[in-house]
């Protein structure tokens, strides 16, 4: 990260008197014992306390406390829940973090026109469980669903194992009240759909805490399917598997997930949550939705394409306890690899058709580097979660596993993929944008940045490799 | 001027003395400057993965083209752009770069999203004459700022897209339509809602209130169709005479193209609202005829030429389009709703960055 400016540091007592005067004496954080709290988000890595945090409960106090940063030229590091893996919500040590937590209400629900209006800092489970009682839901389900915010989640355009069929968090998202870093507040879009004039609730939504910060939410809700029930199968050649997903597609049928895992990624999972996976190279676990002769019918289309493919293990789930046990490995994955060793968790994306040849080279380049690999992807959409096992405690294997990692991402974007599919590109990618993104490419995107927070302030050093955003950070000092 | 090429399109661009007029088919009703950049020159599938649901095409590719391409594999563009020409009198063959650049979404809509929620990636070229990529061919991407959504429904005013990449789906293999008989329009709205927070995914909710018919549409395999047929017919039996529609995709061919408002003269609205407000917007809006989709929450509106429709409803939760006007109507009015001080701030901000001479379709966006 850049270095802190002196500056701001030098004022850190007047930008916090200036505060204390517009938020209760609880929603400021100054005692650096409790900013720690803030240093890291789930980028473990990297760390560093902010200067100061604030937890405002209004979208009023967020729009003093831009304002007075933006007066004061002190950077502003929004912050959700913080369970980014990029780092998105890494803090400055010159920058003041700004907490939603505590904006977690619900404002409006309306089934008829079938949408939520909610605070940001509620979580995105709890948006669901808002909705449950009529059988509704909130579609995009990150898997860090129980902790992470609305406020993150349009930060990050957030995804999930089920966005084959209900898209991404952009794709569900109908309104925003934002504030400007400048403290003005703007509405855009609503109950309505397609918000009219240029979209900018599509370029806000994944902009990474960049152009504002989103204190209010229209989200779409959707009435639950009468059920849903998994098929399990192994095939015993990564190849093999991926042409079963892309004749799976082709056939007609839209599962709701398609998930794909290989042979260390299998092993572990069985090992850690003994899910009665068989013993082979890939694995598949494909789920369907609607009513029981709806599911029935799915599943047959889908097995007869399977056993074309010479499976070496096919598993209709004909209960609640066997999907749920299907479930149970594939979502206790992280958990697994974590139990073998320290791991970093890729996010690439790439075109279905290139996943044989991607996993041939992960493999290859897994031995160059010594690092062993599992691999577990949505197959439907072509999002890989390689997992990099390393040892934090060994001196140089951090670097060596960053290393490889960059290595794989970059893989993805040559066979025509991108760095990061639901993760976002954060502090942990940043510096691999040059190999997805020409100099024209990035100038477009941080000229959008100049619209919306001329002076750069908001979370400023993210997203952009650090030389390409240089002379507009620098700029922005020399302003002041 | 036609190029033929991106890099001819750059080039053109660059050297431009003038504002121009961005066409595909020239089908949209887009007016402007004389001087026209027509992307027809630039045409060609250039990629398409059925087992991926992937295409990629040069902006100035027919849509036809590309509908042919995908209903040789069984698959559609799932947002179902209408065809204008038949509302505007326009000519000319409409072109997958128009339906992005205007965001042009059907009565599936209501369900699958709209034409920006299927665009995965763009290539345009910028008011500097520089080529910008943005988004890719990968369903899940969150590499940097989208303007891919920027660039969709952006009218030409950003930049002259070149190559377009859309998701695509499967086509259903069977689809039917209920017809529910209605007295008037609140009714017409509690019943498609009920039939959209229903778990039989319906795919398409319009009413006519010419003929007091509520249009609901369901796809799919043939037995899970014929199911919720029959679940829905369960669930909206208390509303009204419940019929079955022949002719499905005739009578949703229509819907898209607004077909009732064909050869009828006066000037033709768009309007996006809360489905539920619909009934109070429709008494303010003092129109000749109306056509409801989308559950409700789209309401196209014809009214006598000249008609102030914004100025009828004051002030709403939505904004009105003005789709077909006279000249003058389009000049007093514009095109688009006009935008709250701030947000106009962002637009313009954003207009003078991609075009810093202020040379693609000047003024039509406001």
């Amino acid at each position: 990260m850049p270095a802190p400016n002196p500056d701001v540091l030098r004022r850190k007592a007047a930008v916090l008197s200036r505060l204390l005067q517009v938020l209760p004496e609880g929603a400021v954080i100054h005692d650096p014992a409790e900013t720690r709290v803030y240093e890291c988000d789930a980028l473990t890595a990297y760390r560093c306390p902010p200067m100061l945090a604030v937890l405002p409960s209004t979208t009023q106090e967020v729009s003093e406390v831009l304002r007075i940063c933006h007066e004061e030229g002190v950077p502003v590091v929004p912050r959700g829940s913080g369970t980014s893996l990029a780092g998105g919500a890494l803090p400055t040590a010159d920058c003041v973090i700004l907490g939603v937590a505590r904006m977690n209400e619900v404002l409006e629900t309306d089934y008829d026109n079938r949408f939520i209006r909610v605070q940001t800092g509620r979580t995105n489970l709890s948006v669901t469980g808002a909705v449950e009682e009529e059988d509704f839901f909130y579609a995009p389900d990150p898997s860090s669903q129980l902790a992470c915010a609305i406020a993150g989640n349009i930060a990050m355009n957030s995804g999930g194992a089920h966005c084959l069929k209900y898209g991404v968090t952009t794709n569900n998202l109908l309104g925003v009240k934002m504030v400007l870093m400048d403290g003005s507040v703007v509405e855009i879009g609503g109950a309505h759909l397609d918000a009219g004039g240029l979209d900018l609730l599509g370029l806000i939504c994944g902009s990474e805490g960049q152009l504002g910060v989103v204190t209010e939410a229209t989200l779409r809700i959707l009435r639950k399917p009468e059920g849903a029930r998994p098929v399990l199968m192994g095939f015993d050649d990564n190849e093999v598997a991926g042409e079963c997903v892309s004749d799976i597609i082709k056939s007609g049928i839209l599962p709701v997930a398609i998930e794909f895992m290989d042979t260390l990624c299998i092993k572990a999972c069985e090992n850690f949550a003994h899910a009665g996976y068989p013993d082979c190279t890939a694995l598949l676990i494909v789920e369907v939705e609607g009513s029981e002769a709806e599911i029935d019918y799915q599943l047959s289309k889908i097995t007869e394409i399977a056993k074309r493919h010479n499976p070496v293990e096919l598993r209709e789930s004909q209960s609640a306890e066997e999907s749920a046990k299907i479930w149970l490995g594939r979502k206790s994955a992280f958990g697994a690899m974590g139990q073998m060793n320290d791991y970093m968790c890729l996010d690439g994306t790439i075109p279905v058709s290139s996943l044989p040849e991607v996993l041939r080279r992960i493999g290859e380049m897994s031995e160059e580097y010594g690092l062993p690999v599992g691999n577990v992807f949505h197959a439907g959409d072509g999002n890989m979660h390689p997992l990099i096992l390393f040892d934090a405690n060994k001196p140089g294997d951090l670097e060596k596993c960053e290393a490889f990692g960059a290595e794989i991402l970059k893989l993805c974007v040559d066979v025509g993929g991108c760095l990061t599919g639901e993760h976002g590109v954060g502090i942990e990618k940043r510096d691999l944008m040059s190999h997805q993104y020409t100099p024209q490419d990035l100038e477009a995107q941080m000229a959008v940045k100049d619209v919306f927070d001329p002076s750069w302030l908001l979370n400023p050093a993210k997203v952009f490799p650090l030389d390409a955003s240089e002379a507009r950070r620098v700029a922005q000092l020399a302003a002041q | 001027m036609k190029p033929e090429t991106e890099a001819e399109l750059a080039e053109l661009v660059a050297g431009l003395q003038q504002p121009v007029r961005i066409a595909g088919g020239g089908t949209r009703g887009v007016t402007g400057p004389e001087a026209m950049i027509e992307t027809s020159g630039l045409t060609g599938i250039t990629l398409y993965e059925p087992g991926a649901l992937t295409l990629v095409a040069q902006a100035g590719t027919p849509v036809a083209d590309i509908e042919a391409a995908l209903e040789a594999e069984g698959q559609q563009l799932a947002f179902e752009p209408m065809d204008h020409r038949g509302l505007l009198g326009t000519n000319g063959e409409p072109t997958v770069g128009g339906v992005v650049a205007t965001n042009i979404s059907g009565p599936r809509r209501v369900q699958a999203g709209a034409c920006r929620d299927f665009l995965l990636g763009v290539r345009y070229v910028d008011g500097m004459g520089q080529v910008v990529k943005n988004g890719g061919r990968v369903m899940k991407n969150v590499t940097g700022y989208d303007l891919v959504k920027l660039m969709a429904g952006s009218w030409g005013t950003l930049g002259v897209l070149t190559e377009l990449s859309l998701k695509v789906l499967p086509k259903p293999e069977s689809t039917a339509t209920l017809i529910v008989h209605v007295a008037e329009l609140t009714q017409a709205i509690q019943v498609m809602s009920a039939a959209l927070k229903s778990p039989y995914e319906v795919s398409g909710a319009a009413f006519d209130p010419q003929d007091g018919r509520v249009l609901l549409r369901v796809e799919g395999f043939s037995d899970s169709v014929a199911y919720r047929i029959d679940r829905l017919k369960t669930v909206l039996s208390g509303f009204g005479e419940i019929t079955e529609a022949s002719g499905s995709a005739e009578l949703w061919r229509a819907l898209r193209d607004v077909r009732p408002f064909h050869g009828q003269d006066g000037d033709v609205w768009r309007i996006s609202v809360k489905p539920t407000d619909a009934p109070d917007i429709e008494a303010r809006l003092n129109a000749d005829q109306t056509l409801f989709d989308w559950g409700g929450g789209l309401i196209w509106a014809r009214a006598p030429s000249g008609t102030d429709i914004r100025g009828n409803l004051g002030r709403f939760d939505g904004h009105a389009t003005l789709v077909r006007g006279a000249i003058e109507t389009v000049v007093s009015l514009g095109h688009f709703q006009p935008e709250p001080t701030e947000i106009k701030a962002l637009t313009q901000g954003l207009r003078q960055r991609f075009d810093p001479r202020g040379i693609f379709n000047p003024g039509l966006m406001g």
